[in-house]
């Protein structure tokens, strides 16, 4: 009976000893075998070419290149979440010196090809002002003010324009309901309206939307001076201030408290600028708190009267 | 006994006489139907081109569309100030008003809505009011306070109709077989129990409470679209009080126009009486006088101190391009009616009627005087921009889209006072002492 049992016992432990041999070195060899695999298909995706990217959140990551694919709906997502959010630690600020300007309308031009404009229709205007008649005319170039108090966002019942982080005003042509509520608060009439098909809708039909260049523009949207935050994004200066041939503009970063001039290249200091020239603001008691700062057309060094040019007498 | 039931009988087939399909209401339909699709493709014109078909450009930017929005929502408060503010102070005589207020009400307050997506860019994005909306602007306000109050209106005006949808069932028999079963669902098994006019009654009252602050509401909200500006014109802060109290003067006035019409097609004579026109007239010349008062304060106040911006503003309705039609509509359309309704005779159905239609055309033209002259002037000036960027006409287009929300209303009008009691049955019986209550 007790040889019996113990037999048994025996034929069990061996038995199962055996079982758990086979099944160890199989598992072993299993998972020696999927290793293999995995660094067989690691392998194949190495090309030792590395790639620098930014991600949506602004972080930069390396990423093999072969690893890289390419989406549809990418750009528009990027852009968006982007021009949101504003180029992180920047308050841009502009500076026009009214005693520089001599009606060039550079900054006009490059504005309308940059943001794909109708001649009649302004991100950036200059106007001929006189304040009184027995004060001289000067010219006021004048872009959206980027208020800090801005009355277009707050009316706005879609959130289709919005304040910025880095002090910019934009506008989502994507989301833009063509209310124009944004249009009656503006005190600067600083926005257009795409009345009829923009002026390239058809070339740029299948372009992803740019919230910071406002390209393709849209029929029944709104559209306004950026900033150029497409350039900001990539160091550049705005469009406007690097086309002016007379050193009318200064661009930069309040919390640099530096400036550059468009033309000439030289960085200043903003607060000395302003404390120098007596800078000022345009209708500040209307409390918007502009961004753009305008220094006093001083000792200008040309006379002239209002002119007019040909489209004042054109209908459209 | 006999005689109350001859009495209870003429009355419901006097009321009742007109809910009946014929010739002439068929022809008037037609037309009606007609000329808003050839309206309406004035608008498909627009959706396929773009707003540029209309007179608006980037100066003016706001034109008829919106002064016509802020009108529509101005007469439509009338429905409060004759069922909710009269009624509730216990003035029996606007018994047979009523009813007209509320549908002047609906009528006026529904189409405002479409009137303001006619102004619309985009109005494939309607919906983005509701998936982005944020609520700092004014015009997420006013989507809210109007829905509710048209809401409410229609409430007003039909749940009060309930007895009268019972009876036109009962006494009318040239109703259309469609007609009474609507008839069937809508008088919720009525039949002049005390419970259920209690719970009537109850409904009513809540309802004319809750619309006094509503009507209130929409359209002081209406008055924020501009007065939360900052130009010149808009920057006021009485604008509330003071479109409420225009509002009142429209909507009197189109009171006034329905009640003529009505008592003479419907042959309501009887009912809508000489001294309903005589108590009407004195209500217009109190809201008129009310206006007046507001207006003296608007235009007085920043016309003495002139400040640079406002001043421009003032001499360009004083003096400037607009002037006649600012004189004319001052006025016409405001004191010229207010003085001659001093006059008894003034007040008689008729004399009524015109002075009536006179103050109607002067406030849907006083809300354009609010509108486009104000964006005729902006702070900057404007220049470099083509002839017509400057001033602001409106284009045929503008017109037909306009007239299409007058026929609109004119449709849903007919449509009520056709197939529905215009005159509170029930009510009438109640206050002549014809039924008991």
């Amino acid at each position: 009976m007790d040889k019996k049992q113990e037999e048994e016992e025996n034929n069990t432990r061996r038995g199962f000893l055996k079982k758990a041999g086979l099944i160890g070195a199989g598992a072993i060899a299993g998972a020696g075998a999927i290793y293999s695999a995995l660094s067989f298909e690691k392998q194949k995706n190495v090309s030792g070419n590395k790639t620098k990217l930014l991600t949506q959140d602004n972080k930069l990551v390396e990423v093999d290149s072969l690893n890289i694919e390419f989406t549809e709906k990418a750009p528009l997502e990027v852009f968006q979440a982007q021009g949101r959010e504003g180029i992180i630690g920047k308050k841009w600020v502009m500076i026009v010196d009214l005693s520089k300007c001599r009606n060039a309308r550079k900054c006009v031009g490059a504005c309308q090809s940059a943001h794909h404009l109708y001649p009649y229709q302004y991100h950036m205007n200059v106007l001929q002002m006189q304040e009184n008649q027995e004060t001289a005319f000067f010219n006021m170039p004048k872009p959206c003010q980027h208020c800090d108090n801005p009355p277009c966002v707050s009316v706005c019942p879609v959130d289709a324009t919005f304040k910025r982080q880095d002090g910019i005003v934009l506008i989502d042509n994507e989301r833009c309901i063509g209310c124009r509520f944004c249009m009656a608060a503006c005190p600067y009439s600083a926005r257009t309206f795409q009345w009829f098909d923009p002026k390239e809708a058809e070339k740029d039909k299948n372009i992803p939307y740019n919230i910071e260049l406002n390209i393709p523009q849209k029929k029944g949207t709104i559209t306004k001076c950026l900033f150029s935050a497409d350039h900001l994004r990539e160091d550049k200066l705005p469009y406007c201030v690097s086309a002016c041939p007379n050193g009318v503009y200064y661009f930069g970063d309040e919390n640099e408290d530096a400036v550059t001039n468009g033309t000439t290249k030289e960085t200043v200091r903003l607060s000395q600028l302003l404390k120098d020239n007596a800078g000022y603001q345009l209708m500040p008691e209307l409390g918007t708190k502009p961004r753009v700062y305008y220094l006093p057309p001083k000792n200008r060094t040309q006379d002239f009267k209002r002119t007019q040019d040909d489209i004042e007498s054109k209908i459209i | 006994m006999s005689a109350i039931n001859s009495d209870y009988q003429k009355l419901t087939k006097d009321l009742t006489n007109h809910i009946r399909l014929n010739k002439s209401y068929l022809i008037w339909m037609t037309f009606l139907t007609l000329s808003l699709f050839a309206c309406l493709y004035a608008y498909f014109i627009q959706l396929q081109t773009g707003l540029g078909v209309t007179g608006l450009r980037d100066f003016i930017s706001w034109g008829m569309y919106i002064s016509n929005f802020v009108f529509f929502v101005a007469v439509s408060l009338v429905g409060m100030l004759i069922s909710a503010v009269l009624g509730m102070i216990g003035m029996k005589w606007i018994t047979p008003l009523t009813r007209i207020a509320e549908i002047i009400a609906v009528a006026f307050s529904a189409v405002a809505g479409l009137v303001i997506v006619s102004d619309m860019g985009r109005p494939d994005r309607l919906i983005n009011v509701f998936l982005y909306g944020r609520f700092q602007s004014p015009i997420l306000w006013d989507v809210t306070v109007v829905t509710i109050y048209f809401l409410l209106s229609f409430l007003l005006y039909l749940i009060p109709m309930i007895p009268d949808i019972a009876i036109t069932k009962k006494y009318n028999s040239n109703m259309p077989k469609i007609l009474s079963i609507l008839y069937k669902f809508l008088s919720f098994n009525w039949i002049n129990k005390t419970e259920q006019n209690d719970i009537i009654n109850k409904c009513v009252r809540t309802l004319l409470l809750l619309i006094i602050p509503t009507a209130l509401a929409i359209h002081t909200v209406t008055s924020w679209l501009f007065a939360v500006t900052l130009r010149p014109g808009w920057d006021s802060t009485i604008f509330g009080p003071y479109f409420v109290s225009g509002a009142f003067v429209a909507g009197t006035s189109a009171v006034i126009i329905a009640m003529y019409f009505f008592s003479k097609n419907y042959k309501l004579q009887n009912y809508i009486t000489e001294k309903h026109f005589d108590y009407i007239g004195k209500l217009l010349v109190l809201v008129s006088l009310v206006y007046l008062y507001f207006n003296i304060n608007e235009f007085l106040v920043p016309g003495y101190k002139l400040k640079r911006a406002e001043a421009i503003h003032l001499m360009d309705l004083f003096t400037g391009e607009n002037a006649l039609l600012f004189w004319a509509v001052q006025l016409g359309g405001l004191i010229i009616p207010i003085v001659l309704l001093f006059f008894n005779k003034m007040r008689k159905p008729i004399p009524i009627m015109i002075i009536a239609s006179f103050v109607f055309l002067g406030s849907w033209f006083k809300r354009y005087l609010i509108v486009v002259p104000t964006m005729e002037n902006p702070f900057l000036p404007i220049q470099h921009v083509p002839l017509n960027f400057k001033t602001y006409s409106p284009t045929m287009i503008e017109v037909a889209v306009t007239l299409a929300s007058f026929i609109l209303v004119l449709m849903i009008i007919s449509v009520l006072a056709k197939f529905f009691p215009v005159i509170p049955i029930h009510e009438t019986a109640k206050e002549k002492g014809i039924i008991e209550e």
